[in-house]
């Protein structure tokens, strides 16, 4: 690698160090001043990173998905993760190096390598919560893989919906979504050690920097069964029914005699939301309309209304959920970081040195990592995985979303401020939390509860990749790294299975033929003792 | 000021048995095992000034209102129990808190006794001009783990001879939850994970529980707690906001002179532990009440 950029990369790690440091105060203002004088170059190269974007790939929705068959593609999303890895990562990691090499004021957190896809989890399903006071759009996204005859959701609702407040969104947008949030990993590149004073000079210039910113019979029966139908729309490809009901046997029935599959069990659930006030907001798809309208995939269905609760409702998802299902949720807010009330939030594991060749295998590591913290927190967790202003990002998994696409996920409080490409149009005011959640009706017996904090700290899950300096000078600093860095090896090795929960013999050996490691012997005491 | 020595030297007579302490012990007890167990996203910053601010206003309130000793027992458990509550990137924000919280003991009165729970006010404070945060689900869910501040709060309860606002006030509460439970048709997992949680128990027995601003007998105590858990549950599902014990507390406080005028009880002492029954009354008890009411502070 070229040497300014190289120093570049030097500079900004000890950058990222200050700037991640709990409770650390950012200046915000002079960001968004740095940013609207962005250059035309950087534009580009934005523009060059977000056609690497990679499709949505969700199933089943926390409402309830009724006659899902989930169809696994494991195969196929592997050879993407490997077409990802082998092609698209080093092409982007080249376009980042091309962007550090013209633009030298540029720099981040570490040299980003690789995101970690919500598509590696199965049973997956992801929201996007936009809330400001009591006024909330959720966008609810659905990979359903089955027949589209046979996709059906029933979503508890707490008002009834005008036809002005259901709307499609847009796959692409959430899909950016959950790229600009996703787990990271970056690189380092370790200089060389004789020249650590000149280093420490480099660092009172270094500059701080960021990627942009991104009909009557059946009527009677309706009586009968005690089930109203408060509203009827199509909107898009959706057949859509706002349901109330006066008791849930007779939702049930009624469901049931209209083709909505209804697992047992439902029964209950649905009887509390009924005595709680909620209305049902049921989907199906309209296949003439579908037809029409060319899409051969479910669109995410997005609802706006006013409500004071700020809530998700997981337990019809529970009903017939063979195992835990898998949930992200995108909070838009204007305030601050977003956190569960009756859960615990919990932080994942974030700035860990881990060994290179993890390099190859980011999903994996984060998928088990991911597990493993679950376990540790009794499975009864809620995990933050990402929170930032919108306006930035350090380093970018991908590039912040414009005040376009913010506005089209009901981020009302944003005005589009111009074309995309001509100005920068900047997301003000728009604060990202990704939860994560792996629920079932066991350790979730509840519905996830919200409360928005002023907390507008940043915290991203960045895992790091240290390059060992490999040059051949020597000098008694050089020695000494050179001993430092068995240690080193080793400590990556331990937090690595820690992490993981993989072996740490396993580990030892993948690093060791990737000549990461080597076996260190531990000194006696008395070898110790005089340090001849 | 000869009337003062009895609470110039409060300790005379009982300072094993100052409940005060067991609180001090408990409270820094959860306070360690959140920071090292539960990473409680509070600084050792923001613990120090919390406290130090706490002891100031104090000490400076003592100065300020004439009182015959400083005290550092009621600011400390007040401190602890914000550095346990209250979630802030702020020092300027701690610091706040703490002031409200001491400051508040000495400037809301009425009758000589203060009105608001220190801690409670100052959350609330906190909490509405948006400057801090409390993180009711930071305790999470582990059962001994509430059975732990169960059996650490029981003591100090105990020792405070108040344990008839906290068990009312509990009883009245988790029977609610199981009332509304079973109107719902919920499995009973619902009303057992909502109380499962350390919050709660910390509101129950360390807040609530403060005998300086319940009422002074044991029925306007019972009928308090009654309320406050009625207004806790309206604020949790009529106004679906978090941290409804809170805010219901700090609506009821106001009705506690209101309860004392009705039911009138004797005042408390931290040194002398009672449950405010007339005739268990201690000769000590006969010294004029504005005597016992700066001791309070």
């Amino acid at each position: 690698m070229n040497r300014s950029v190289e120093d570049s990369i030097r500079r900004h790690q000890f950058q990222c160090d200050e700037d991640d440091a709990p409770g650390s105060a950012r200046n915000f203002v002079e960001k968004r001043n740095y940013l609207r004088h962005l250059s035309a170059r950087q534009e580009k190269a934005k523009k060059d990173q977000g056609v690497k974007l990679l499709s949505a790939r969700q199933e089943q929705f926390c409402g309830l998905t009724v006659g899902a068959s989930r169809v696994c593609s494991r195969s196929s999303k592997l050879s993407l993760e490997v077409l990802m890895r082998r092609v698209l990562v080093p092409t982007f990691t080249f376009l980042i190096g091309l962007l550090m090499w013209s633009a030298d004021a540029s720099a981040f957190c570490g040299f980003y390598v690789a995101k970690a896809d919500t598509k590696l989890f199965n049973k997956a399903s992801e929201v996007a919560i936009v809330r400001h006071e009591d006024k909330t759009v959720i966008t609810m996204a659905n990979d359903f893989k089955g027949d589209v005859k046979e996709f059906a959701m029933v979503v508890p609702v707490p008002t009834v919906l005008k036809k002005e407040q259901i709307h499609i969104g847009d796959t692409a947008v959430l899909k950016h979504l959950a790229d600009y949030s996703a787990p990271r990993l970056v690189e380092y590149f370790d200089q060389n050690p004789c020249l650590r004073y000149g280093l420490m000079e480099d660092r009172l210039g270094a500059e701080k920097s960021m990627a942009p910113a991104s009909p009557e019979a059946t009527r009677e029966r309706d009586r009968a069964l005690g089930v109203t139908i408060e509203a009827q729309y199509t909107v898009g490809e959706y057949d859509i029914l706002i349901l109330s009901a006066k008791e849930s046997a007779g939702l049930e029935t009624w469901l049931t005699e209209n083709g909505y599959r209804i697992p047992n069990g439902a029964s209950s659930v649905l009887h509390s939301y009924l005595k709680q006030g909620m209305k049902f907001f049921v989907a199906k798809v309209n296949l003439t309309e579908q037809g029409k309208l060319g899409f051969s995939h479910i669109r995410p269905l997005q609802i706006a209304f006013e409500s004071p609760k700020f809530m998700l409702p997981i337990r019809l998802g529970t009903v017939n959920a063979d195992g835990a299902q898998e949930l992200f949720i995108y909070f838009l807010t204007k305030q601050g970081r977003v956190e569960t009330t009756n859960y615990r939030t919990v932080r994942l594991p974030e700035a860990q040195e881990i060994p290179l060749y993890v390099k190859d295998k980011f999903g994996d590591f984060y998928r088990d990592m991911f597990a493993q913290q679950v376990k540790r927190e009794s499975e009864r967790g809620v995990f933050l995985e990402y929170a930032w202003d919108m306006n930035w990002c350090d380093p970018c998994a991908a590039n912040p979303l414009s005040a376009e696409e913010l506005r089209s996920l009901g981020v009302f409080w944003q005005e589009p401020t111009g074309r995309m490409g001509k100005m920068t149009p900047m997301a003000q005011n728009v604060f990202l939390t990704r939860l994560h959640v792996r629920y079932d009706a066991t350790h979730f017996p509840e519905d996830l509860m919200f409360q928005e904090t002023s907390d507008r700290s940043n915290f991203q899950a960045r895992y790091i990749l240290r390059h060992a300096w490999t040059g051949t000078d020597e000098c008694p600093a050089a020695t000494a790294y050179r001993q430092h860095l068995r240690e080193r090896y080793e400590k990556e090795a331990q937090t690595l299975a820690n992490l993981t929960g993989w072996s740490i013999t396993d580990i030892r050996q993948k690093m060791q033929v990737a000549g990461d490691w080597f076996p260190v012997r531990e000194k006696k005491w008395y070898e110790k003792l005089w340090n001849d | 000021m000869g009337q003062t020595n009895a609470e110039a030297q409060p300790d005379q007579a009982g300072s094993r048995l100052d409940p005060r302490l067991y609180q001090i012990a408990s409270l820094s007890a959860l306070l360690l095992f959140g920071l090292l167990w539960l990473n409680f996203e509070v600084s050792g910053w923001q613990i120090a000034v919390t406290m130090g601010t706490a002891l100031l206003t104090q000490y400076a309130g003592a100065r300020l209102y004439n009182l015959p000793s400083f005290d550092p027992r009621s600011p400390l458990i007040s401190s602890l129990s914000l550095c346990l509550l209250l979630r802030t990137n702020d020092l300027p924000v701690a610091a706040l808190a703490s002031f409200i919280a001491i400051g508040s003991k000495f400037v809301i009165r009425w009758k000589d006794k203060h009105i608001f729970n220190p801690t409670n006010l100052a959350l609330v404070v906190v909490l509405a001009s948006s400057l801090g945060w409390i993180s009711p689900g930071q305790w999470g869910q582990v059962a001994w783990f509430g059975f732990l501040i169960a059996c650490l709060g029981s003591l100090v309860v105990t020792r405070a001879a108040r344990a008839d606002v906290t068990l009312a006030f509990l009883v009245s509460y988790v029977g609610l939850l199981f009332a509304r439970a079973l109107w719902l048709g919920d499995p009973l997992t619902i009303p057992f994970h909502q109380i499962e949680s350390g919050a709660l128990l910390i509101f129950a027995f360390f807040m609530i529980s403060d005998p300086k601003t319940t009422p002074d007998s044991r029925t306007g105590r019972i009928v308090f707690a009654l309320i406050v858990a009625l207004a806790a549950l309206y604020v949790q599902f009529g106004f679906f906001k978090p941290n409804g014990p809170l805010w219901g507390l700090i609506a009821c406080s106001p009705l506690v002179p209101l309860i004392d005028r009705l039911s009138p009880g004797l005042r408390y002492d931290w040194s002398k532990p009672s449950i405010g029954k007339s005739s268990v009354m201690n000769p000590v008890f006969g010294s004029p009440v504005h005597v016992l009411t700066k001791e309070v502070i």
